[in-house]
């Protein structure tokens, strides 16, 4: 592991990085909690170095955005977030990753505890092919035993967080499977919240979702923003735009620039930037 | 770079210069092509018909209750299928329990846990393998490994370990009554004092003057005589010169009897079966287990399910209709298969029902063999009745697997 790169000298050790303020103010001028630290992060598949030195602070109970063009690292590293790059036998990483000052690449770190806290939601809706109320009850039953009662309301609750409990209530029963592409996307969503995770990851939600589907789970997002912190990857600016309170660029493994999203679409610091979010190309 | 030939030319001449085929030959080739594939599948269609019909015009004659209800005979007009039926039924019993969770453990096990590495992939090279060699292969396998034991545990009529048996030595007395003497084990050789305790078969007269043999034994204090041409004709009573050597060993078995080596019993039957089918259960299993999504398994994993769980809760329900599928193959092969229970050299003519897991069987496909090879009609007649009740048996095992198999993958309502 190397240390924090000196030059970003307002960017405390790791050990009290839970506790500082992040050097831009979100939209709303209220400063946020540090949750996730990424300092000269680099990946690799195999010998295929897929991520260079990443600095990047996500902040609490934000939504931050990752864009960029195809094959650019963003959902690499989004993938490094929960460690869900364990499964690829060849994915390694070097550097600092730090989620509210835990150490992500130590190699004892408990990945089962950390999915806990971090949810992911997958570009392909994936539900289980099991009932709607069971696709939501799973996730809690792996961790801690539930009263069926509890459990009913911890089911209710978490559909109703992800907006698709009126949708769903009168058919819980019901095989996943027979749900339209967006109501499956939100119930992904109500069974990464049912774990009572603190990050929600979404690896391009909408990509497979028709329009009306897509301003749902926007609605969701903003909705959600307020109790997670979120972390999105898309390829649509739109998108990036309407939900996030700050967006980060990638361009080839390396992280181009972050800042808050309407200064990344107005006023962004580096010529990639400002060619990417204009659409001249990418 | 060269120049293509035509590149002077514009994109419309250059899309016409190719020699155009004839549409009206393109779709008579088709269908052409389409009636020949129907005629091939109808080959095997009408073999088939043929086939059953010449099955069940000899055998439907023969079939009655009381040929499923007899044991076979020397007459044809009694012979019977019960023994080799309740033998199928055993074996294939005994290789489904032990074949099904193997099988899959091992399917979980290269598909989900193993890493890919030479050794792994040398096992999944080998189980195809496996899958192709003939079962005759494995009844000597399995005449090896569970009738025998490779000669490790002594022999099947002296087996070294015997868990659960009452073993007794066999006399007769000079009345022609067996006697039996209950002794540790069979290379034990009791010996007999005049007061010894022996156990005879109360013997009780039946209505119509024949004898009904009961399960019970009764006590009697044993007399041998030295002399045996003056010994008083009485039960209990053995000459000296026949109380040496016990003329057989009886073993009395409760359920739970086992004994090392298997012997051509039950047990050594199934799992020689079970070596027959497992490559193709696992292989089948495998493919199961493969055709879920992987999409699937991250959502698991990103809920942070562990292996177990996600295997147990995600993988392993998402896959059981396919792998009872496999299983129905596998067992539809396990009980029609002869060739390795007759190198296991079980007898054929067998008069009781097996009850323990360590009873002597034989099985349907070896009855009909033996039928069908005898040179009297009537014989061959009946091969063809019990080549419809192994069709009808089955047809039961396929049923219950589709059963299992509609459980697990009904849709949810």
């Amino acid at each position: 592991m190397t240390s924090s790169t000196p030059s970003d000298p307002s960017v405390p050790s790791a050990e009290n990085s839970a506790a500082v303020s992040i050097p831009s103010p979100p939209a709303d001028g209220v400063t946020s909690e540090l949750c996730i630290r990424c300092r000269n992060l680099d990946g690799w598949y195999g010998d295929f170095q897929a991520l260079h030195g990443i600095d990047l602070d996500i902040p609490e109970n934000r939504v931050t955005a990752f864009i960029g063009p195809s094959g650019c690292g963003k959902s690499t590293l989004l993938r490094w977030f929960n460690r869900m790059n364990d499964t690829i036998p060849t994915a390694r990483a070097t550097g600092e990753l730090h989620l509210h000052g835990r150490d992500l690449l130590d190699p004892k770190c408990d990945v089962v505890d950390l999915r806990r806290r971090v949810g992911m939601v997958f570009q392909k809706p994936n539900p289980f092919p099991k009932s709607i109320f069971d696709n939501v009850a799973c996730g809690p039953r792996l961790h801690r035993r539930y009263s069926r009662g509890d459990l009913e309301a911890l089911v209710e609750q978490s559909l109703r967080r992800a907006s698709i409990w009126d949708e769903v209530k009168d058919r819980l029963g019901q095989s996943a499977l027979g749900l339209s592409g967006g109501q499956q996307q939100r119930l992904c969503i109500a069974r990464a919240i049912a774990i009572g995770p603190e990050v929600l990851l979404m690896d391009e939600p909408c990509s497979a979702l028709d329009p009306r589907s897509t301003s749902a789970i926007e609605e969701l997002i903003r909705h959600l923003r307020d109790q997670y912190t979120i972390v999105i990857v898309t390829h649509n600016m739109q998108q990036a735009a309407r939900v996030s309170d700050r967006t980060a660029f990638f361009y080839n493994g390396a992280l181009v620039e972050t800042d808050r999203t309407e200064r990344i679409f107005t006023n962004p610091t580096h010529r990639e930037t400002e060619d990417y979010v204009s659409g001249r190309f990418g | 770079m060269s120049q293509p030939p035509g590149q002077h030319l514009d994109f419309r001449e250059l899309v016409e210069r190719g020699e155009p085929r004839q549409i009206a030959k393109r779709v008579r080739l088709d269908r052409g092509f389409y009636l020949m594939c129907m005629a091939i599948t109808m080959i095997a269609v009408i073999a088939l018909l043929v086939l059953l019909g010449s099955i069940l015009i000899n055998g439907i004659p023969g079939l009655s209750w009381s040929f499923v209800t007899n044991f076979t005979s020397r007459d044809p007009g009694k012979a019977g299928i019960l023994a080799p039926l309740a033998g199928s039924i055993w074996i294939s019993a005994i290789c489904a329990v032990v074949a099904l969770p193997v099988g899959v453990a091992t399917a979980l096990y290269l598909e989900e846990f193993a890493a890919r590495n030479r050794f792994t992939n040398l096992l999944r090279l080998n189980i195809s393998n496996l899958a192709g060699v003939p079962s005759i292969v494995y009844g000597i396998l399995g005449l090896t490994l569970f009738v025998r034991m490779f000669g490790l545990a002594g022999t099947t009529q002296d087996p070294a370990l015997e868990i659960g048996g009452e073993t007794y030595a066999m006399y007769y007395d000079v009345t022609g009554e067996p006697l039996r003497v209950p002794v540790e084990n069979r290379s034990v050789t009791p010996t007999l004092e005049t007061g010894t305790i022996a156990y005879m078969q109360r013997v009780l007269d039946g209505p119509d003057g024949e004898l009904i043999f009961t399960d019970h034994w009764e006590p009697i204090p044993l007399t041998i005589v030295e002399d045996s041409a003056n010994a008083p004709l009485a039960n209990g009573v053995i000459p000296a010169v026949d109380a040496g050597l016990p003329v057989d060993y009886e073993v009395e078995k409760p359920w739970y009897y086992v004994q090392f080596p298997f012997g051509q019993t039950v047990l050594a039957g199934g799992l020689t079966l079970m070596l027959v089918v497992l490559p193709i259960v696992i292989i089948s299993s495998q493919e199961a287990i493969r055709s879920v999504p992987g999409s699937l398994r991250s959502g698991s994993f990103a809920m942070g399910a562990t292996r177990l769980q996600t295997v147990s809760r995600v993988t392993l329900p998402a896959s059981i209709p396919m792998i009872m599928t496999g299983a129905i193959l596998a067992m539809s092969r396990a009980i029609g298969e002869a060739a390795p229970i007759l190198v296991l050299g079980v007898a054929l003519f067998i008069t009781d029902v097996p009850q323990t897991l360590m009873d002597p069987f034989t099985v349907l496909p070896m009855q009909i063999y033996n039928w069908s090879a005898r040179f009297q009609p009537e014989f061959r007649a009946l091969a063809a009745s019990g080549i419809i009740v192994l069709l009808f048996v089955l047809l039961a095992f396929n049923a219950i697997a589709i059963t299992i198999r509609q459980r697990f993958s009904r849709p949810l309502q």
